[in-house]
């Protein structure tokens, strides 16, 4: 046997094929460049925490308590635990025999299940059955699980938003499926065009893809926009036209930074719709504890809720995720604590409460400051993010700049990425990670940093971009 | 309108995977278990004993204390802030967490680290690594992961390019490997290990079970050693060992050591032996042999299964390679933190001299001690009756005994149709309430039939067990005698 060790030509070319910007080129040049010692501004990835934002008081007294159980034997734990924290904890344990440290049921514990379905029975109106929820380490995986049951080969076809979150484009790699875009309308404020989505559709059965399933991100990422219920029906009805699962990731439904949209889940819509079209329509909801106001992200909390999938279906998901044994059980808790918060009355509601207006409404006033630093720059034109945690504004580029980048063997999104990070420390993810129309240019970046850099950070992008524009100026137009 | 996701539209790899641990003998206990809470005295028993998966603190085994601190102020760090702490929590927990809070940027536990996790938690798990083998280990070769089995996967993601390519797994094996090998489209290649002999590994035999299948077409690419091993609990003999990797760098195979039970080893004359210790006392360097070392939080005397904490440790792979490893790994974004930092607690245990010292060496001893005890008495309960030989659980958590099903139960067990391990599992559980994993889940020599039992029932239920047990098996092969 000649071969030695294993060689990059031998792996699966699925894998090969993955891309992921939001920790690719960008991210990593922006590490280097930090282990130089240059301060660096890491916007490239929905990480709240990590540039500043605190964790919620209360989850992490819960938790706390949780984790050392031999505290809540102890006379003085009420000296710096609040009452109703003691009070949650026991609850959870008594939830989880084994405490923490025991694999749960695989499909999460199910008091943390049931109390997931009192949340969607609280938001949409409509009951929940906690046996149709099954609590994921991150929402990722729970796409990842989803994608891998739907797709059987290359002819399979996943319509996904384009801009999409590259998790999507990424899976249907990884899986060995066919992504089929659909572009979401930039002029529209990215809003969905069915009929573009349509023509994809056609277009893609006429090459032989058995379109399969519909991913919809709603408060969108990169993009922000917040569907209307409009919207949601148009989308439900085609899928039960299509005949498409439609993959509903709703991990933003907490960040929404205007009135006239607020967020309606689509099981709310489909139900509301009644019929048959409620009965038939096969839909898979995502939910995590990273994003909101929560932003916990490094406890990897998440679930997804089946609605109308066959019964041996369900059973098939369950087997897959029972290989994995079980989500982690602190994970649980923190989503357990979401979906159940402290109540008006409780000792520690008001500090919650504080806590959690104080983000939102700072995450509002940022999302507005972001969109309009952007759109002060001549060359910039940014779409008000509606939700989400992301900015994505559209990025003019000279022709001297593009054919610069271009013979340097970069993408020209990459290229002025490339450029920003090394003027000014901020490292954002080129638009052509999240997919964009050819020719047509732009950057994701986070409206995370803390409110009182703000003003520094876009000031500093605007100086950057004038003297890169300076620089690349088309002096011929002149 | 025809179901997009009916079952017969899935992906027929997950229709093809299987997992016993979690399977149908389970689910009946479950659904068994919800009849006792409704109809109280319906069943021959008055609880269900699940012996059927490695959970040690689902059974009563307590967390150990010095981590379980350590965790708590890293979950919510405004207590180091509190004078009252110290009346609650040790002084070497507290510095310990502040030293761990110092390694994540802005001490911020709720944010995303690096995707293969921290890097001072990679530092301090190299450093543990080195500590324990002898030879250095570097951050940069390890990712921490949500418990060993993503980092299982994520192999046999790289590997496994079509329905062609074979791994070596052995035969019993944990069903992961066989369902991991199933869900990304690969061959599984059996070696079976040798019953007869304490479940040892013979080289000859799995060089021939790789020369069979190639001659088959398949393109086998990697070993799969469990070490110590699942189900069967044998800790491979150094010579072994060194075996294994001579044949793995001849034959140009990755080896894919699972070592999560390196800290359950119950005998005095074997020890565990990493095989990043072995490769490098072999003189490999990196440009001899890719190998992938598995541990995990949830086994070891820290049982701490529902934290979802574990970690790979990469070695003899080329840049290229490293990249795509890194790059699955990111679109995950990360690893649980707590689990990261459970991770690197049992690589750094308190040690002699530090405050926690004494209680933390008490709470092992006291573990491994009873695991002992626990393995030696079931061992030796089913050795004592006719029809079971088990052979001894040198480590790990399970024992595996053989059962000669007398000709009538076989028979009985197809007309029931299952196998006639699966039968018999579930003839115990209806009579006992006491829910094992038919051996027919893991593999075994065809013809031969076994179940896996854990040895993690609380001490104290060992007896109770023991006996229902036996009453139940006499009164089954008095049924069945031919």
């Amino acid at each position: 046997m000649g071969r030695k060790g294993l060689d990059y030509e031998d792996l699966n070319e699925n894998v090969k094929k993955v891309q992921y910007a939001v920790r690719g080129e960008l991210y990593l040049r922006a590490s280097e460049l930090q282990k130089e010692g240059k301060r660096i501004i890491f916007t490239n990835v929905g990480n709240p925490h990590a540039l500043g934002q605190k964790p919620l008081t209360f989850p992490r007294q819960v938790v706390a308590l949780c984790q050392a159980p031999f505290l809540l034997d102890d006379p003085n734990v009420g000296l710096i635990f609040p009452a109703d924290a003691i009070a949650r904890a026991k609850h959870y344990l008594a939830m989880a025999p084994g405490g923490l440290g025991a694999y749960s049921d695989s499909r999460g514990i199910p008091g943390v299940r049931k109390e997931v379905a009192e949340f969607i029975r609280r938001r949409d109106g409509y009951p929940s059955d906690p046996e149709l929820i099954y609590l994921t380490d991150g929402a990722s995986k729970g796409v990842m699980q989803m994608l891998n049951a739907i797709i059987r080969n290359g002819r399979d076809g996943i319509l996904v938003p384009v801009p999409q979150y590259p998790l999507y484009s990424a899976a249907i790699s990884l899986f060995g499926g066919s992504l089929v875009p659909y572009y979401l309308d930039e002029e529209a404020n990215w809003g969905l065009d069915l009929v573009n989505t349509r023509q994809s559709v056609a277009a893609a059965r006429s090459n032989g893809i058995t379109v399969r399933a519909m991913v919809i991100i709603n408060p969108g990422n990169p993009t922000g926009q917040c569907l209307s219920e409009a919207n949601l029906r148009e989308i439900l009805n085609f899928c039960y036209q299509e005949n498409l699962v439609l993959l509903a990731d709703e991990v933003y439904q907490q960040n929404v930074y205007q009135d006239e949209r607020p967020f309606i889940s689509a099981r709310k819509v489909l139900f509301d719709m009644g019929g048959p079209i409620s009965r038939e329509v096969q839909l898979i909801s995502f939910h995590t504890v990273s994003k909101g106001y929560w932003g916990e992200c490094g406890q990897r909390g998440g679930y997804f809720e089946m609605t109308n999938i066959p019964p041996k279906t369900v059973d098939e998901i369950y087997k897959v995720a029972s290989i994995a044994l079980s989500p982690n059980v602190p994970g649980q808790i923190f989503m357990g604590l979401m979906m159940n918060p402290p109540k008006p009355g409780d000792i520690s509601y008001l500090k919650f409460a504080t806590e959690s207006k104080s983000i939102l409404d700072s995450l509002r006033r940022r999302a507005q400051i972001m969109t309009d630093g952007f759109n002060s720059c001549r060359n910039v034109v940014c779409n008000f993010t509606e939700g989400a945690m992301y900015s994505f504004p559209q990025i003019r580029l000279p022709q001297r700049a593009m054919d610069t980048a271009r013979s340097a063997g970069k993408e020209p999104d990459v290229f002025y990425c490339l450029k920003l990070l090394e003027a000014t420390g901020i490292s954002t993810v080129p638009g052509s990670g999240f997919g964009q129309k050819e020719g047509v240019f732009h950057l994701r970046t986070t409206i995370l940093p803390a409110e009182e850099d703000m003003p520094a950070i876009m000031s500093s992008f605007k100086k950057f971009n004038d003297s890169f524009m300076e620089q690349y100026q088309d002096y011929s137009k002149l | 309108m025809a179901s997009t996701v009916a079952v017969e539209n899935l992906n027929p790899k997950v229709l093809k995977c299987e997992y016993a641990v979690r399977g149908e003998i389970v689910i009946h206990a479950q659904r068994l278990q919800q009849q006792l809470q409704t109809q109280p005295g319906s069943l021959p028993f008055d609880e269900i004993l699940y012996c059927n998966i490695g959970n040690p603190q689902s059974l009563g085994q307590q967390p150990v204390t010095f981590f379980r601190e350590v965790l708590a102020l890293c979950d919510h760090p405004y207590l180091l802030q509190r004078d009252e702490i110290k009346s609650l929590f040790s002084a070497d927990s507290i510095s310990r967490a502040k030293q761990i809070l110092a390694l994540i940027p802005g001490k911020a536990t709720g944010a995303y680290s690096h995707s293969q996790g921290i890097k001072g938690l990679r530092d301090t798990i190299a450093a543990g690594i080195t500590s324990r083998d002898g030879f250095p280990a570097n951050a940069d070769d390890i990712f921490l992961t949500d418990g060993a089995s993503p980092g299982v996967h994520l192999m046999m993601q790289l590997l496994i390019r079509n329905e062609k390519d074979g791994i070596l797994v052995p035969i019993p094996q944990y069903p992961l490997y066989s369902a991991s090998i199933a869900l990304h489209g690969g061959a599984l290649v059996p070696y079976y290990l040798n019953e007869s002999t304490g479940w040892g590994l013979e080289i000859s035999d799995v060089k021939k079970q790789l020369e069979d299948a190639r001659s088959k077409g398949i393109d086998v690419r990697a070993l799969v050693v469990i070490n110590p091993g699942n189900p069967t609990g044998q800790v491979l003999a150094e010579e072994n060992q060194y075996d294994i990797v001579k044949f793995c760098k001849n034959e140009g195979l990755v080896l894919l050591a699972d070592e999560v039970y390196q800290e359950n080893i119950y005998v005095d004359n074997k020890k565990f032996h990493s095989f990043k210790k072995i490769v490098r006392s072999l003189g490999y360097g990196e440009e001899d042999l890719p190998l992938v070392s598995y541990q995990s939080v949830s086994k070891g005397y820290y049982g701490e299964c529902g934290k979802r904490g574990g970690y790979m440790e990469i070695t003899g792979f080329s840049a290229p390679v490293r990249e795509q490893i890194y790059k699955i790994a990111s679109v995950n974004l990360c690893s649980n933190i707590s689990g990261q930092i459970l991770a690197s607690l049992i690589m750094n245990p308190p040690k002699a001299g530090d405050e926690s010292y004494a209680s933390y060496k008490a709470e092992k001893d006291g573990i491994i001690a009873s695991l002992t005890r626990r393995a030696k008495s079931l061992e030796d309960a089913f050795n004592k009756l006719d029809g079971i030989t088990c052979n001894e659980a040198e480590g790990a958590m399970y024992l595996f005994p053989q059962l000669s099903l007398p000709q009538k139960a076989i028979e009985a067990a197809k007309v029931a149709n299952k196998a006639p391990d699966a039968f018999y599992a579930l003839c115990l559980l209806e009579s006992t309430g006491i829910v094992v994993v038919p051996g027919s889940g893991f593999g075994q020599v065809p013809g031969t039939w076994h179940f896996r039992c854990t040895i993690l029932p609380q001490e104290e239920k060992i007896p109770a067990i023991i006996s229902r047990f036996k009453v139940f098996h006499e009164a089954f092969m008095v049924e069945y005698h031919e």
